[in-house]
């Protein structure tokens, strides 16, 4: 059987090496069709890099390499705006909400993925169906709850929110990448005399990395992107986040800082781009743990 | 009297009471506290449900330049934290009385009763999986189930600009009023109704597009004897790993009017186009901007499942004869088909809620007229934020949420209940 295999194997790798012009051809349009696909993915980039760089304010005269470039607007964005301020800001932000995240995530995946308890799969569920809500009027009900707690303007209120609204989505990923950690495990260590906490910090957390970080890249970068609820929450100019900072250069009708615009958007896109291509394994993985069709 | 009947009695009138009585003095000090905590709080749960009935009796008015009167959203989403509160205590309650009962019960049968720390060490471990919960449970009550509980409210009031906008003017209780009007309102009904198809084809195409593409790029990454297959992937992948909110912004610049793909056009020789302007062009620049961003999502997930199918069954396939087109056709794509069908409709669901990129790209827009607060390219999620934060009309934003609510819960929960870590949950431990 075996050796069958590999005959036939041999007769097609013959043929394969057979060199005719319509492989050739073939290659040609292949090979031209793909770089076709990576100019497209391409342009954006180059275009919105190019734009950083010339010397103008607005969209209008930004060519895509530029003839004088320039980086005057990496400089001003500096200078002249606060762009320093939003990004630690938002570094603040991310990584408290990173970590905050992390824990009430696990622990609440380990309780799911481990314990037997009345109301489990019904706590399941809704925790899924309750985060499709479209979220935008019950903001003001998170106004009005942070204002009472006095945490209106602060970051630590954005945080907890943050921290909190992602745990129905993230808690059910990590608890399916619990499950496929043999329950074997936690028995023989039970045995052993080992509590709930001690299971949970010597067994489960080391075996559960690449979840872990996907929970912390997806949380991390949030903070990034989100324009919506920090312009709500905070109120001041000093506590603005970049994506608000961003947004507000641009939504205008006027485009006049179109450039300085691209110079922050480059700056801020390249740490998270890298992150992300650096850390994709895990992503899959964490994306993949939960949802695999059984 | 038996003891226990004694101690239910006892903790029944006063927390705390029957745990003193059963000799648990550490207990017994912290459900007093507790008792003390509510009884404190009465007059604060009285104004509390006074607010969320009556929504407030005087609106804002000026008493010698100081601002007084009722804010009818604040009584609203105070009174619903207040009956949260209320909830937890009443359980409290709940837990006092049977724990009264219980020790009474072994004390009963002359049994011994647990120290303070026995007894704490004791939940610990019994009781892992609800103290392990609770952080998670009360951030979820008033972080997603609070916003929820109000926005549901919300579609039972008036709650709308210009005559019902607190703290100028008072918020009231309508019943089904919004949902007849959305039902017999002509502007209301037609905007709805246009609205929801076009989200509906946006949804439906973009995820079909984004998953097709995905496909085939996992097709083309894979290809036997592609030279290069990982910095061809590492590139397909870039636009994944972009701040989707920083290249939607992006390419609304390049899209825009002066922009750079129009003077690309007129360089070359050709007229213009409204890439974002014309309501028919906009929807399908759209759909292929998407196409850019979702792809690789799907690219990813596919490469690994096409490198993760048996190599067995394509020999298999081999010695009886198959032909390429007969193994793709038969074994590469039933495969990917069946594991990919969940993430196709979670897809569904997120592209049908998919704010950020109508909103970041057009805004919604162009204007159409016969709409009511909406544009040509809004779909329902960025209507209603229309409706919330440019025209103030939270009373009809909040039924159109509820409406979409149910939609894609439905969808989700019949996907999620087809999935693995939801199925095989009778058969853990």
């Amino acid at each position: 059987m075996i050796e069958e295999v590999s005959k036939i194997k041999e007769v097609s790798k013959k043929k394969n090496n057979r060199i005719t012009l319509g492989k050739v051809i073939q290659k040609c349009i292949l090979y031209s069709f793909i770089l076709f696909l990576v100019v497209i993915v391409i342009v954006p980039v180059i275009w919105i890099f190019g734009a950083s760089l010339n010397p103008g304010n607005s969209l209008y005269g930004s060519t895509m390499i530029p003839e004088n470039p320039t980086f005057i607007h990496y400089y001003k964005l500096f200078t002249e705006t606060d762009f320093p301020i939003w990004y630690s800001n938002t570094l603040k932000i991310a990584t408290g909400n990173m970590l905050l995240s992390i824990v009430l995530t696990t622990i609440t995946g380990y309780v799911f993925s481990r314990f037997k308890f009345k109301g489990k799969k019904m706590g399941l569920m809704s925790m899924l169906i309750l985060q499709m809500f479209p979220a935008f009027i019950s903001m003001t009900a998170l106004y009005v709850l942070l204002l009472q707690m006095k945490l209106l303007n602060t970051h630590l209120g954005l945080i907890i929110i943050y921290a909190g609204g992602q745990i129905p989505y993230n808690a059910w990923l990590v608890k399916g990448y619990f499950d496929g950690i043999p329950k074997s495990l936690d028995e023989a260590a039970r045995i052993d005399g080992a509590s709930n906490i001690t299971i949970f910090r010597k067994i489960i957390l080391p075996l559960a990395r690449p979840i872990i970080t996907f929970v912390a890249l997806t949380n991390f970068t949030l903070p990034w992107m989100d324009f919506i609820l920090p312009r709500l929450i905070l109120r001041t100019a000093d506590k603005k986040t970049l994506a608000v900072g961003l947004y507000e250069m641009v939504s205008g009708h006027q485009n006049t800082k179109f450039t300085t615009f691209a110079a922050a958007a480059i700056l801020v896109a390249i740490p998270i781009t890298i992150l992300f291509i650096y850390l994709q394994k895990h992503i899959v993985q964490g994306l993949s743990s939960g949802a695999t069709k059984g | 009297m038996r003891k226990s009947t004694k101690a239910t009695l006892l903790s029944a009138i006063f927390m705390g009471l029957g745990q003193f009585y059963n000799r648990e003095t550490g207990k017994g000090i912290v459900f007093i506290i507790i008792e003390f905590i509510g009884l404190a709080l009465i007059p604060y749960f009285r104004y509390s449900i006074w607010g969320i009935l009556t929504l407030g009796e005087t609106p804002l008015h000026y008493v010698n330049d100081i601002a007084v009167g009722d804010h009818s959203i604040f009584l609203l989403i105070q009174g619903i934290i207040a009956i949260m509160v209320l909830i937890f205590f009443i359980v409290f309650y709940i837990i006092n009385i049977f724990d009264a009962r219980k020790t009474g019960k072994i004390r009963d049968k002359g049994g011994k009763v647990k120290t303070f720390k026995q007894f704490l060490k004791y939940i610990w471990e019994k009781y892992f999986p609800f103290v392990g919960l609770s952080p998670a449970i009360i951030a979820i009550f008033f972080i997603v189930l609070l916003p929820i509980v109000f926005s549901i409210f919300i579609a039972f009031t008036n709650y709308s600009s210009p005559y019902n906008l607190p703290p100028r003017a008072l918020v009231d209780w309508v019943g089904l009023k919004n949902f007849k009007n959305l039902v017999t309102l002509k502007i209301w009904n037609s905007t709805f109704w246009g609205v929801a198809k076009w989200t509906i084809i946006w949804a439906a195409l973009s995820t079909l597009t984004t998953y097709f593409a995905g496909l085939f790029l996992a097709l083309l990454t894979n290809l036997k004897g592609l030279r290069f297959k990982k910095a061809w992937r590492g590139i397909f992948i870039l636009p994944y790993a972009i701040p989707a909110f920083i290249s939607l912004l992006v390419f609304r610049m390049m899209f825009s009017g002066p922009g750079a793909v129009n003077s690309f056009l007129s360089q070359i020789g050709l007229e213009q186009v409204g890439w974002l302007t014309d309501p028919l062009i906009a929807k399908i620049t759209i759909l292929v901007v998407n196409l850019w961003l979702g792809s690789p999502y799907f690219m990813v997930l596919m490469s690994g499942i096409l490198t993760n199918i048996s190599k067995d069954l394509y020999q298999a396939a081999d010695i009886d004869g198959a032909t390429k087109r007969q193994k793709f056709f038969k074994i590469t794509l039933p495969i990917v088909f069946y594991q990919t069908a969940p993430f196709l409709i979670l897809s569904f669901a997120y592209n049908f809620n998919n704010f950020n990129v109508i909103y970041l790209l057009t805004d919604g827009n162009p204007v159409n007229a016969a709409y009511k607060y909406a544009g040509h390219t809004d779909i329902l999620v960025s209507w209603i934020f229309k409706m919330t934060y440019d025209q103030n009309q939270f009373h009809m934003a909040a039924v159109v949420s509820i409406i979409i609510f149910l939609v894609i819960a439905g969808l989700s929960a019949y996907s999620f209940s087809r999935t693995k870590s939801f199925k095989e949950e009778d058969m853990i431990q």
